[in-house]
């Protein structure tokens, strides 16, 4: 499997609507902990190491690394 | 008050003292677990060893205290497993908690039919003790007190020790040094080796205590306890109703203070309950770190244990992977001491054992990680695995309070004979030896079998006699196990007859009619064949001595 990148989401606004409205009432910690555990828990049904993997580089990318 | 009070084992001036420079095959300096398991393994082999330990004591402290089932097997392989497995503690279940909750539990040894346990809770002080006396009744090992050595000069053919002791200085020299004098290893510095790696910036208090206590004889790890907000405490049970409990402290703890009994005493009773009674034994304040020599072999001078390689204490890492070392250094050394097998037959103790230090570093790191979180972002990871975890599976295998031991498997060691047939199940070439029960002229447990030789097992079909006797006539040696699924008896010197009356040996090993199993003295599957073939074994057993 690669990484899909082309819309799979059948109504995106509605997506993204649930998606801010899940962190409503939450301060900036709260709201990291969910993120973490959405990530955690759709990384695990994704499960493919090399679609992971191609979505943590394309998430990251852009980024500048921070000196250590 | 100490529960345990130490035997002070006495100098004593040897001989050779009075004798000019004298020459040994063999000399082990250090006498912990390590160096004591070196000297008994060696001693068992005839090899005549001599073993320097700067000290007239085993261990304070109870330091290393989970003995790993492969550990137990080869102190059964040394002779000195009954006493430490019947002293110690057993246990097989974890428990992790979060918070004010238990999130999992898990079983390391979930399969029954294994002689010993997953661990063996023994402070260091008593598995040291009963290695000293193996090693004592071993007329070929000679135990010295309260030799220190200064100074190591690496010869041609040699190594040349110089030892200072409490009647002055005197010298020796020997054909190889076994180096096991620990984490901080006066050798290693003296010959100016370093062990490379990462130190990590938290600090542990780590405390025994005497209590009577009815909590189970489980691991118990909790993240973020009420009782220890924001760190992480870690309990298990001891012999003697010694309990160990480790508190993380965090990198800006003061380690003086820590160790002061009214700072461990409030520690104790938010964790225990105000009415619990209890004394202190014994604490310490550590840091710890993960690193290894780049090589464990340089020349005649072969380094093992925390000597060569030290991780943090989550997963049991440490005192486990020193004795399978041993395990892996000692046959291999006779075996060239004799003339059997070529030199380079050692840089294959290097191979394995720095691939095995990798994956022991590897887990130590990981469980690090986890426990320490280095980063805000990090730390946000870890809470929202241990928020999953009690209602979800998959979190539960994230969390990671310490990936405990089991041995390495070297799959990819050049000793190992690839597998030409196919074969289903765990025990690829390079697995250490599955246990099962069996029947038999010895032992109910066919570890027992695989006695410090090369031992060729078949399964069902027999192996003919003739092949066996030359098999067992060969310089080095092998000896042939035969499997049956009635009770087995004695054959001959050459074979040896077990059943397999619980068929458990056959499915773990996927054995059929005709299977054959080659293991190494230090019991690891090298070779694996449908039919028997005695040439194939023969250049099997070559090819696992460097001799191809």
């Amino acid at each position: 499997m690669i990484l899909n990148t082309e819309l799979n989401l059948p109504a995106p606004d509605d997506f993204y609507d649930e998606l801010i409205a899940l962190h409503r009432g939450l301060n900036e910690e709260e709201s990291a902990l969910v993120n973490a555990k959405l990530i955690l828990l759709l990384a695990n049904h994704i499960g493919d190491p090399a679609v992971l993997r191609a979505a943590m580089a394309a998430a990251r990318g852009g980024a500048t690394p921070q000196r250590e | 008050m100490m529960s345990y009070s130490h035997r002070v084992y006495a100098y004593r001036r040897s001989p050779d003292q009075d004798r000019g420079v004298v020459h040994h095959p063999v000399i082990v300096v250090g006498a912990g677990p390590v160096g004591l398991a070196a000297a008994a393994d060696l001693a068992l082999r005839d090899v005549p060893v001599v073993v320097l330990d700067d000290d007239h004591m085993v261990s304070v402290g109870s330091r290393a205290i989970c003995w790993a089932k492969r550990t137990l097997e080869i102190f059964d392989r040394l002779g000195c497993g009954e006493p430490i497995a019947h002293q110690g503690v057993s246990w097989n279940t974890g428990k992790v908690f979060h918070r004010d909750e238990l999130v999992y539990q898990f079983d390391l040894l979930a399969e029954h039919g294994h002689h010993r346990p997953a661990f063996v809770n023994l402070q260091q002080y008593y598995v040291e003790d009963h290695l000293v006396e193996r090693v004592s009744s071993l007329p070929a090992a000679d135990l010295r007190w309260m030799n220190k050595v200064v100074g190591v000069t690496p010869q041609a053919e040699r190594v040349l020790l110089r030892i200072d002791t409490p009647d002055g200085d005197y010298a020796l020299t020997c054909d190889w040094l076994i180096v096991a004098d620990g984490a901080r290893s006066p050798v290693r510095t003296m010959l100016g080796l370093e062990a490379e790696g990462q130190v990590f910036r938290d600090r542990f208090l780590i405390a025994d205590i005497k209590m009577k206590s009815d909590f189970p004889p489980e691991r118990w790890f909790w993240f973020d306890p009420p009782f220890h907000r924001n760190q992480s405490a870690l309990l298990h049970r001891q012999a003697d109703d010694v309990w160990r409990i480790d508190f993380q402290l965090g990198w800006d703890a003061d380690p003086d203070a820590e160790k002061m009994p009214e700072r461990i005493l409030p520690r104790l009773r938010a964790m225990l309950g105000a009415n619990a009674r209890f004394e202190i034994e014994w604490a310490s304040v550590y840091t710890f770190q993960c690193r290894r020599m780049p090589f464990f072999r340089h020349g005649r001078v072969l380094f093992a244990g925390d000597a060569a390689h030290v991780v943090s204490p989550f997963g049991a890492r440490g005192a486990n992977s020193g004795i399978q070392d041993v395990d892996n250094l000692v046959w291999k050394l006779r075996l060239v001491m004799t003339g059997l097998a070529p030199e380079r037959l050692l840089d294959t103790y290097d191979i394995e054992r720095t691939a095995a230090a990798d994956e022991n570093i590897r887990h130590s790191t990981q469980a690090t990680d986890f426990i320490t979180p280095k980063s805000a972002v990090s730390r946000t990871f870890r809470d929202a695995v241990l928020g999953l975890a009690k209602r979800h599976a998959f979190a539960r295998r994230l969390v990671n309070s310490g990936r405990l031991s089991v041995p390495a498997v070297l799959a990819e060691s050049p000793l190992n004979t690839p597998d030409a047939d196919r074969f289903d199940g765990a025990m690829v070439p390079g697995t250490p030896a599955a246990d099962a029960p069996v029947t038999g002229p010895g032992s109910k447990w066919f570890l027992e079998y695989l006695r410090s030789v090369f031992t060729l097992v078949s399964f069902g079909a027999p192996v003919p006699a003739d092949a066996a006797a030359l098999l067992f006539r060969d310089p080095i040696r092998c000896r042939v196990l035969q499997v049956s699924t009635s009770a087995g008896d004695t054959n001959a010197d050459s074979q040896v007859l077990v059943g397999d009356v619980s068929g458990l040996l056959a499915t773990r090993y996927d054995g059929r009619p005709g299977t054959c199993y080659l293991f190494r003295p230090d019991q690891h599957v090298c070779a694996r064949w449908r039919t028997f073939d005695l040439a194939a074994v023969r250049a099997a057993i070559a090819r696992a001595t460097g001799n191809s």
